[in-house]
Parts: structure tokens; sequence; C-alpha cells
């Protein structure tokens, strides 16, 4: 409360360091029908200029899995987070500095 | 120069008035007895074309402060008035109006908080809001009460300040009783308050902000003493602006009145409308060679520490009125300045008296009474009251 | 208002950024981005409090790209009704040119029971701004409580399923027919079945003049006991069940946004969810509730097909 925090500035929080399952897609099989990028919750479904589907944002995809139960040609498959080499580590948050926020 | 009027008005009329001079953005509110005339009367304002102002009559207090808030955060002047439980609902905004640096000016016209239900004033209602970060200004009459708004307005958004503001009236006693009022003019008024110049308005939406965050122990503290920084500058903020309007008006308003209190031995402490009647019996016993005077406090909150000091600080004795009561605990008055007085070496005695709940009528021979007992050296541990009807009363009127 | 097209939107920015901290597949940020992704004008967003509103505004972060607003639980649609109260003066004055919007969001706790009647208020006054319900029908910032939303026979914390009691007792209260009668210009109901519909309907919401109001149902994986990734499976099954009825009510007219071509039981819908697996424990089966769960949709699937002149 009582404060002001600036806007979008949530983007800077990587909540891709919760998940325990990756989607990976096929973009063979990906045909760009964007079910998935419209129901993300998390808007982590990185599209290129042209609206097709490019692959995931995971620096922030909480590994819901909800793209690849949506996915109806079945180009998504959810990998444990363990089986990749470069599997996030938990760094802990990074708070804002305080002062450039209380008013 | 500004062109002077004096008319018979009350101190909810004269609120109005100042209302309409400052032509706020958004009033919001709902009514309740004995503050409902300023609502009515702004109304009327706004139907009559006389303000450009949106009144939105909300369905209760609690979505009146809260539209308040909302109006305010979007970088409008906001205004609202209320009383007694109708405050107690607003209770859970206020700390949020104030952590959201919410300029609100609200006309508080006290009234006893019930139950049992009772219109008439005491200050059960704004007394609990003492802590809620909002600076409380308590007046003693109607001219007072137009003076007071026109400063809080400055004062509130003050770029210094940024804290809300009530300003506090005796419901019935001055919110309507008629008595002359001297007021600005129009263009006076309109040059003195300004424009609001909001820092981070909600409306500006090619630079957003988000209100209200979910704020863990990281931040909070940090916020709170922000406030806190607001509220100590208010005291030296409003001696600026009390003197700017001190030269439109020929009328200044100390943080704490002083009475004849320089050169006197024994004072009354004592709050809003009740200060003229003690007033008069200090003129007595002057008469009669007694070394009395009154200090009025007039901001509560901030509560005016070093004013209180250099005023009482020597004196044979004090008595402080409370018009509200702590059940269980120091009434809010003689707890702050017994607070306050701890730090002097030569501090006076000081005697607690609570008077005047629910409308409990206070006489000149109670005030007189006190001087009596202070000169008696009559000093009890516990709280006296005054008027109390019931039996066994160490108190009864003669 | 112009045909909405998916292509079109994957252009414009998402109104609500990445970096909330909303649950793994929580329904109600897909409700938020999907209500905002049509709409074509600056918009101010006021909240009650909620899950939604503490996920993304955690200090000093905040997930909003437009201005935001949350002063308490009960007040969402007073905040919002002082807000744009001081727009229309502003406006008025000069000091904005601009054509925004206000959009109000509260859960189903902060809309159905603590701010109905703030909501109320600010629906009769006629204020210029759409109120969003992200519904899912309980208490979930606070851990699965019940709410006036929860259905009969949820099994949430504050109407536990126990040995004497299966759950929640009463009905869910229609929150979108007390709206609609306040006699506003637009009420509509939909849920996450159906993006474009959803979409749809919010940016109608937000193009009407006056007050509009849009009840989601979304599912909470947590107190619904599913999958995170089933949201939109158990909201095509919430609709094709009729438990949640997809309709519009515009200038006072009634009209079905969708009828399930091959209607599904409510059992089914009930069956997919860990909050009414009391219901259908082995060897003790609630049949009579699972049949009055039946009753009470056919019902209300009646009156409101009535409503619809069908």
């Amino acid at each position: 409360m009582g404060t002001v925090a600036f806007g979008a500035s949530a983007l800077d929080v990587q909540t891709g360091l919760w998940r325990s399952m990756r989607p990976v897609i096929d973009t063979e099989k990906c045909v760009s029908c964007l079910r998935c990028w419209i129901q993300c919750p998390d808007d982590s479904i990185e599209l290129d200029a042209e609206g097709k589907v490019r692959g995931i944002k995971l620096f922030f995809c909480k590994g819901c899995g909800l793209c690849e139960k949506l996915c109806p040609t079945k180009a998504i498959s959810m990998l444990s987070e363990s089986s990749f080499a470069d599997a996030q580590q938990p760094s802990g948050e990074h708070p804002g500095e305080v002062g450039a926020h209380v008013r | 120069m500004s062109d002077k009027k004096k008319v018979m008005t009350s101190g909810n009329l004269a609120f109005a008035e100042a209302m309409r001079q400052i032509n706020p953005d958004v009033v919001a509110a709902y009514p309740i007895t004995p503050s409902t005339e300023i609502p009515m009367r702004f109304a009327d304002f706004v139907a009559n074309g006389k303000v450009d102002s949106e009144y939105v009559a909300v369905e209760s207090e609690h979505s009146a402060i809260s539209a308040c808030v909302g109006a305010s955060v979007s970088g409008g002047r906001v205004m609202t008035a209320s009383s007694a439980n109708g405050v107690a609902l607003m209770h859970e905004i206020f700390p949020i109006a104030a952590a959201f640096r919410a300029p609100i000016i609200f006309g508080l016209v006290n009234r006893s908080l019930g139950a049992p239900v009772n219109i008439h004033c005491d200050h059960s209602d704004s007394m609990p809001e003492r802590d809620s970060g909002w600076i409380q200004i308590y007046c003693e009459d109607a001219q007072e009460v137009y003076d007071s708004v026109l400063l809080a307005t400055r004062l509130a958004e003050d770029p210094r300040v940024l804290t809300p503001v009530f300003v506090c009236q005796d419901g019935f006693i001055t919110s309507h009783c008629y008595e002359p009022v001297e007021l600005l003019d129009d263009e006076s008024v309109k040059k003195f308050v300004g424009e609001r110049k909001a820092a981070y308005p909600l409306l500006d939406t090619d630079n957003p902000v988000s209100y209200g965050s979910f704020t863990m122990s990281e931040y909070y503290f940090e916020i709170k003493r922000s406030q806190m920084e607001g509220m100590n500058n208010v005291l030296p903020v409003y001696r600026e602006l009390a003197e700017e309007l001190g030269k439109e008006t020929g009328r200044s308003y100390a943080p704490i009145e002083g009475y004849r209190a320089e050169d006197a031995d024994y004072l009354i402490v004592i709050m809003s409308s009740a200060t003229g009647v003690v007033k008069d019996v200090v003129d007595e016993l002057r008469e009669e060679g007694v070394k009395a005077g009154v200090l009025r406090v007039r901001f509560f909150r901030p509560f005016p520490r070093e004013e209180l000091l250099s005023l009482a600080g020597g004196k044979k004795g004090l008595a402080v009125l409370d018009r509200s009561a702590s059940i269980g605990g120091t009434a809010p008055l003689a707890a702050e300045v017994k607070s306050a007085l701890y730090d002097l070496a030569d501090r006076p005695r000081v005697q607690e008296y609570i008077f005047g709940l629910g409308g409990r009528d206070f006489y000149a021979q109670d005030a007189r009474a006190v001087f009596e007992r202070m000169m008696n050296e009559d000093y009890r541990a516990q709280a006296r009251f005054i008027g109390l009807l019931e039996r066994g009363d160490e108190n009864e009127r003669a | 208002m112009s045909a909405l097209n998916i292509k079109e939107l994957t252009k414009k920015q998402n109104p609500l950024t990445q970096g909330h901290r909303m649950c793994p597949g929580c329904g109600a940020p897909t409700a938020v981005r999907q209500a905002l992704m049509g709409v074509d004008y600056p918009v101010v967003v006021v909240s009650a409090t909620g899950c939604m509103e503490v996920s993304t505004t955690v200090y000093p972060y905040s997930a909003w790209r437009m201005p935001f607003m949350h002063i308490a639980f009960e007040n969402a649609g007073a905040g919002i009704s002082g807000v744009e109260a001081a727009y229309k003066v502003l406006r008025k004055k000069g000091k904005t040119d601009k054509e925004i919007k206000f959009i109000a969001f509260g859960g189903d706790g902060g809309t159905y029971d603590i701010g109905l009647q703030s909501l109320s208020g600010a629906l009769e006054r006629g204020h210029d701004f759409t109120y969003i319900c992200y519904n899912n029908q309980g208490y979930m910032n606070t851990g699965a409580q019940r709410s006036g939303a929860t259905p009969r026979n949820a099994n949430a914390t504050t109407s536990p399923a126990g040995s004497a009691v299966p759950g929640k007792l009463q009905r869910a209260k229609d929150l979108t027919e007390i709206v609609a009668a306040h006699d506003i210009p637009y009420v509509a109901q939909t849920s996450l079945h159906n993006p474009m519909d959803l979409i749809t309907k919010v940016k109608r919401a937000v193009e009407t003049p006056g007050p509009a109001f849009v009840n989601i149902l979304v599912p909470c994986p947590l107190f619904w006991k599913i999958e995170p990734a089933s949201q939109m499976e158990i909201c095509q099954l919430a609709v094709d069940s009729k438990f949640w009825p997809v309709y519009e009510v515009a200038d006072g007219k009634y009209s079905l946004s969708y009828e399930p071509k091959k209607t599904r039981s409510i059992e089914e819908f009930l069956r997919a969810q860990g909050r009414y697996s009391h219901l259908f424990k082995k060897g003790a089966e609630r049949l009579d509730l699972i049949e009055q769960a039946q009753r009470d949709a056919d019902e209300s699937w009646a009156k409101l097909l009535r409503k619809c002149g069908k």
C-alpha cells in the first residue's frame, strides 16, 4: 500500500524458476493455430513478427502444461526440467531500489 | 486585497461555501447527522451550475471514502464530509487514503459514536482515527472552519506533505449555530488554493503506475516511515500557509492557541467549541487576581509537541479536558499532553477530566471548579468527570 | 464493432505482462489477458482484493501495463466510480483529452459477497465502466473457502465435506441475474471455453456507454482439484453440461451465445473435479445429491430459455 509501482515492471520477475516440467515445441508439427498462445496464463508462447509460434519464453513459463494439452497437432511435449543441461537454478529475487518507488 | 463579505452562517454552511469557492473536482458523500448539510448544500451548488464538480451520491460512507480515494488518486481535488458511525464505517479506508498520499479534504462534524445512538457532539468519532495517518484540525467556531478548509486544501496537496486532512468541528454547536463569518471573495480563494498538481495521476495512461500493491516486510516499514516524514512537515508548511492567508484575512491560527497563557499559573487544555466558555471564566478569574489561562489544541495530528512545551512549561498546574474517553486507558488529549510534558524538568502537575460526552453541556461554573481545584492542589490519579449526573459524583455542580 | 481475428490480436502488446505470481494453470490471468486483448482504448483498471490483485502487484513490481488501482476488498465498484467521476471533470476542464475506458476486476468473493453493495451502487448510478468478475467460485486467496458463488455440494474449507455434512448445502446465488435486474445496458456470462466469446463480450461491454458487467467462470486448479493443464477442458465441460450457461443481456434482451450440440451430464462435470469427490466415494455414492445438482442445472437452464424467448 501507499506505493506507486511502475507499470509492466513485473517483466523483471523470473517466474520460470517455478517450473519442473518444460514445454518443448516441435516446429515441424506446429501449425501456429495460436490456441496455446491465446490461452497461456503466463503469455509465454513466443511469436515472431508474422505471428507464428517460435518457441517458449522460458524466463516466464511456469510449466503448467496447458499448451501441451491444447495442441491439436501434438507439437508440444512436457519434459522434466532436470533433463536439460541448462536447467535453471533458483537464484532468489532481486527487489528493486526502495527509494525509487516510495514517495 | 480581497473583497470580503460578512454573513450570518453556520459551521456546515461555511464549510460548504468554502467548497463552492474551491470548486473541487469530485465530492462523494453519504448523508449522516450532523454533517448532512455539507453534501446537501454542495449538491445544490452542483444542481444550479455554481461549480464544475462531479457529485457522486454513493450508497454508503464506505463507498464515499472509496470513491474519494479513486478520484484523488486520479489527480482530482476531492472533498467529503461525515460524522460518527459514518466515520467509523470509513475507518478501513482512512489509512489507505493516507498511504496513497491522497490529499482528500474531509469535513468531520464531531458526533458521539453509538451505542447508544446520540446525535450530539463529542470527539469519540474522530479520536479513533488519530492513528490513521491523517492530519486532524479541530475548529472552535464557524469562521475557523471556513478559514481551515482553505488552509487544509493547500496543506494536504503540498508536495512536502501530501496527506489527507480532517477539518473537525463540533456537531450542532458549531455545525448548526449561526454566527457572523467573514468570507473572502471567490477570486481570492481561487488564487489562494490554486490548482492541484498530482504527482502520479492514475489517469496518465502514457505513464502507467499501480496503486495499492501487495507489499511484504522488505518495503512496508519504509513506506510507513515516508508517511511520517510527510506528517513531520505539516507544521512548518502550515505556518507558511497560515501567514499567507492571514495577510488576506487578518486572522491567524496557531497549532496551539494560547489565551492569556503566557503569564498564567494555571492552564486548562481543551479543544474545539468548548474553549469559549473557558476563556470567559479566565477573564473573570483574572479580574479576581488569579493568573488563569487556556490552551486550545487546534492540531491534534500532528500533535504540536514543541508548542505545547513552550506554552505549558513552568506552570503551577494543568487541567486537560477531553471530550472523549479511552475506556480502560488515558483519554487521547491527556495522553498526548502528559507524554509531551514528560521530558520537561519543571513539568507541571496535570489533572485529567472527561466532559461533554454525547453532547452533555459544559458550563462556566464547571470551568471555574476546575481552576479552583488546581489552585487548591486537589489532584487525583484518576480522571474526573464533569457534569455527570450519577449519585456520588465528586464533581457535582454547586 | 469490428470483427475480431486472432492474427490481429497477436500484433497488440499484452495488457498483462509476464512475471505475475498467479499459480501455474490458473484461469484468472487467462481471463484478464483475454478480456483486455480486444479493447482498443487506453484503459484504467481498478481491482478488488484477491489472488489476481495480490499476485500481479507484488511490490515493487507490477504486471499491469495500464494504470491500476486496488483499494480494498469490498469497494472496486466505489473506487472506479470515483476514478470515472474524476475523469469526467478533468476531461471537461481540458486536463485530459483521451478517451479512456474503465474496467474493474473482482473475484467472486469481492463481487458476489463483500463487494456486492458497492457494485450495485455503481451500477445504479450509471457510471461508464465495465465490471468483470473472474469467478472461481470461492475465496482462493485465503485458501478455498466457500463464497456466495460456490455451488451446492462443493467441498470448500469453510463448507467441508464431512461425515455429517456433504460440503456446501446452498446453491450459488445468481449474480448475473442480480446485475441484470439493475437494467444496465450490457450483461454477459462466459467462461474460458472459447477465447473469442470472452474477448468479444468484454469488447462489447467496454464499448457500450454506461455500466456493463461480465461474469467469467474460471477454474482454480487448487480448489477445483483439477490438473493445472485442464482449465479450458473443464470450462468446456461446464458449458456443455449447462452448469454454466453462456449468454448475454443487451438492453434487456436475453440471448444464448452457446448451445451445446450434445449436452453432457452434470455428473460428468462433477466427477471431473476433486472438490466433488466425496459424492463419488465407492460404496457411499451420493446419487441423491448428484441428481439434485442435475435438477438445479435443468431448472436454471429452463428459466434462462424462457428469458431468451425459447
